[in-house]
């Protein structure tokens, strides 16, 4: 067993609000672990402690090396980051928005070669936005701007790809799509893929291994089944719901039931 | 797939290169007394007037337009990626308010100065550039001082303490133009609006081999700057050292800004327009849209400088009027056609 990602007693906050406090989570190769917590219960941070963009306290390995050892260069070649929504300031077309998961690999002066073109080829028809090719980055809709930070992410050709969320601004049907897309990626490619989620129906549906964060801790790691059940989710959200199989495919479904909550709380 | 390649870069910038050296040409030939080519290329190294005005009158003087212009479109460009605003400009990091503040200064209390090491070395060289150059240097410290938190620049506060710095430094320049005398006040004026003027070969050179040098700086991060504008984060993770760029990118600009307004006060509207009007024809990919910006940057100042010759001769106009007055309809007009499609983000 080699984990590709572990960390150990994580902690962070953002000046005094403690937001992670001694997460441990380790992550195999090949693995697809969905990140699941209420708003502010640090998902987003941990994915920026991976990527190293925040510096936390306690052990944070990638291969087995602490991940602040490594430069930007390397660990762009490592991990590939999908952000929860993403604005440009300047007219760039997708094409030329994918090319700059290739950045890491060629000079400041250095235009891309053929290997860079093929690879961003490769991952825009992986996510199906060849045909965005020489649109502009802002014309797109929602979903097909996700797509192509999805391709862009894959151009990158890193082992471990970090997603924050990536459908919290989509529609069910382009949901759908990009766990599907996850899922294959996953499959096809053996892609790490570690994702800060917030649908818990999705997150069960897609992902073999969900952990859940609260408190600043994982309070559950483990299947949809450990880790969704009615106690867990009252007392992580605050919000009461009622598990249900489907009765055909036996998988979890989270039905939302808020009289719950408030009826436990008077009794 | 339409993306950056060997060929559009020799292209587009091989096309305005030629431009430049057309404009070089035109603009030493164009102006208020007629020039007989042939006469002055015969008597280059003698004392024939039409060599005089041309060789030693107008073509240093054109020279100097385009190392200014150039430097001023390629440092609003890397700042408009760096702060993400279409806004900023060279004027906004208030080095250039601190060097007119110098240069006024330099003015008011030591006009006839000369540097001694001048005349061979560097040209005629008076006190009042030094000057304008240590006001732009100490600004520089003091504006990167205050956008400084937890070790590292942040453009948000580069922006506000540019800006605000300026506004405090014209506040400083317009009270010593209330308590000096008329004639000083008139010297005042070239600060506040910006003119070229002819310099010796040396001096040109001189800021020319500084402009260019700082030019390839910034251009050496063009592609970091490419995935800048995508969020300090995103390009955290496609392996930037952010804050290092950042640095680099605020020393190299505000070390042009500051020479080049020491050189020819604070000529506007080229570090604004330039960048826009370059992104709408060649795309915002910062590794081909530094150099054609440089060199569009200097064939706009070129010609709006010789434009200040001719209007009025024999007076001149302050050069940044025209760069206003035609620069401004015209970036209108490609805002109408292009915008539409390009900027509506």
């Amino acid at each position: 067993m080699n984990p590709a990602l572990q960390i150990k007693n994580l902690v962070f906050a953002y000046n005094d609000r403690p937001v992670l406090d001694g997460v441990s989570l380790s992550v195999e190769k090949g693995e697809m672990v969905g990140v699941l917590g209420p708003n502010g219960s640090g998902k987003t941070t941990l994915l920026k402690i991976f990527s190293a963009v925040l510096t936390g306290g306690g052990e944070a390995k990638l291969n087995g090396r602490n991940i602040q050892d490594y430069s930007r260069r390397e660990l762009s070649r490592l991990f590939a980051a999908v952000p929860q929504e993403s604005r440009v300031h300047f007219p760039f077309t997708v094409a030329e928005i994918v090319l700059m998961g290739r950045a890491s690999r060629h000079g400041p002066f250095g235009l891309e070669g053929k290997r860079d073109l093929i690879a961003a080829r490769d991952s825009m028809e992986a996510t199906e936005t060849l045909s965005l090719a020489d649109r502009y980055l802002h014309e797109l809709s929602g979903g097909e701007k996700q797509r192509v930070m999805i391709a862009r992410a894959l151009a990158q050709e890193a082992e471990i790809l970090l997603l924050d969320e990536p459908a919290a601004f989509l529609d069910l049907k382009h949901q759908v799509r990009v766990f599907e897309l996850m899922r294959r990626l996953n499959r096809e490619r053996g892609l790490t893929i570690v994702a800060a989620l917030h649908d818990l129906n999705l997150a069960a549906l897609f992902f073999p291994r969900l952990a859940l964060l609260g408190g600043g801790k994982i309070v559950r790691d483990g299947t949809a089944t450990d880790v969704l059940t009615e106690e867990t989710i009252r007392e992580v959200y605050g919000v009461g719901v009622r598990i249900h199989h489907d009765p055909v495919d036996g998988r979890l479904q989270v039905f939302i039931r808020p009289e719950i909550a408030f009826a436990k709380s008077l009794g | 797939m339409n993306v950056l390649n060997r060929r559009k870069m020799i292209e587009v910038n091989g096309i305005l290169f030629l431009l430049l050296v057309v404009t070089v040409a035109a603009c030493a030939l164009i102006g208020p007394v007629r020039i007989d080519l042939y006469r002055a290329l015969q008597n280059i190294f003698s004392a024939d007037p039409n060599a005089e005005i041309l060789f030693r009158a107008r073509l240093p003087r054109v020279l100097l337009g385009i190392a200014i212009g150039g430097g001023m479109a390629a440092c609003g460009v890397v700042l408009q990626a760096m702060l993400g605003n279409p806004l900023a400009c060279p004027q906004m990091l208030g080095v250039s308010g601190g060097a007119s503040l110098g240069g006024i200064l330099g003015l008011i209390f030591f006009p006839h100065w000369l540097v001694p090491i001048g005349g061979s070395l560097i040209g005629e060289i008076s006190w009042v550039p030094l000057a304008a150059f240590v006001g732009a240097l100490v600004s520089m410290f003091l504006v990167y001082r205050f956008s400084l938190f937890h070790g590292r620049l942040h453009p948000y506060h580069l922006l506000l303490s540019g800006v605000i710095f300026n506004s405090f430094v014209a506040a400083l320049i317009m009270f010593l133009n209330s308590i000096v005398d008329f004639y000083q006040a008139q010297g005042l004026l070239f600060w506040l609006m910006g003119s070229l003027s002819t310099r010796a070969y040396p001096t040109v050179g001189f800021i020319f081999a500084y402009i260019l040098l700082g030019f390839f700086w910034l251009w050496a991060k063009g592609l970091p700057l490419n995935l800048i504008t995508l969020g300090e984060e995103a390009a955290m993770q496609l392996g930037v050292e952010v804050a290092s760029v950042q640095r680099q990118i605020f020393i190299a600009s505000s070390l042009m800004i500051g020479a080049m307004v020491s050189v020819s006060g604070m000529i506007g509207f080229v570090g604004l327009m330039i960048p826009h009007v370059m992104r709408l024809i060649v795309g915002s990919d910062h590794r081909l849209l530094l150099p054609a910006s440089f060199l569009a940057g200097g064939i706009f100042l070129a010609w709006a400088d010789t434009l200040a010759r001719v209007l009025l001769a024999p007076a001149e106009l302050p050069v940044g009027i025209v760069t206003a007055f035609f620069g401004g309809p015209f970036f209108l007009f490609l805002l109408y056609r292009e915008g539409g499609k390009k900027l509506a983000l």
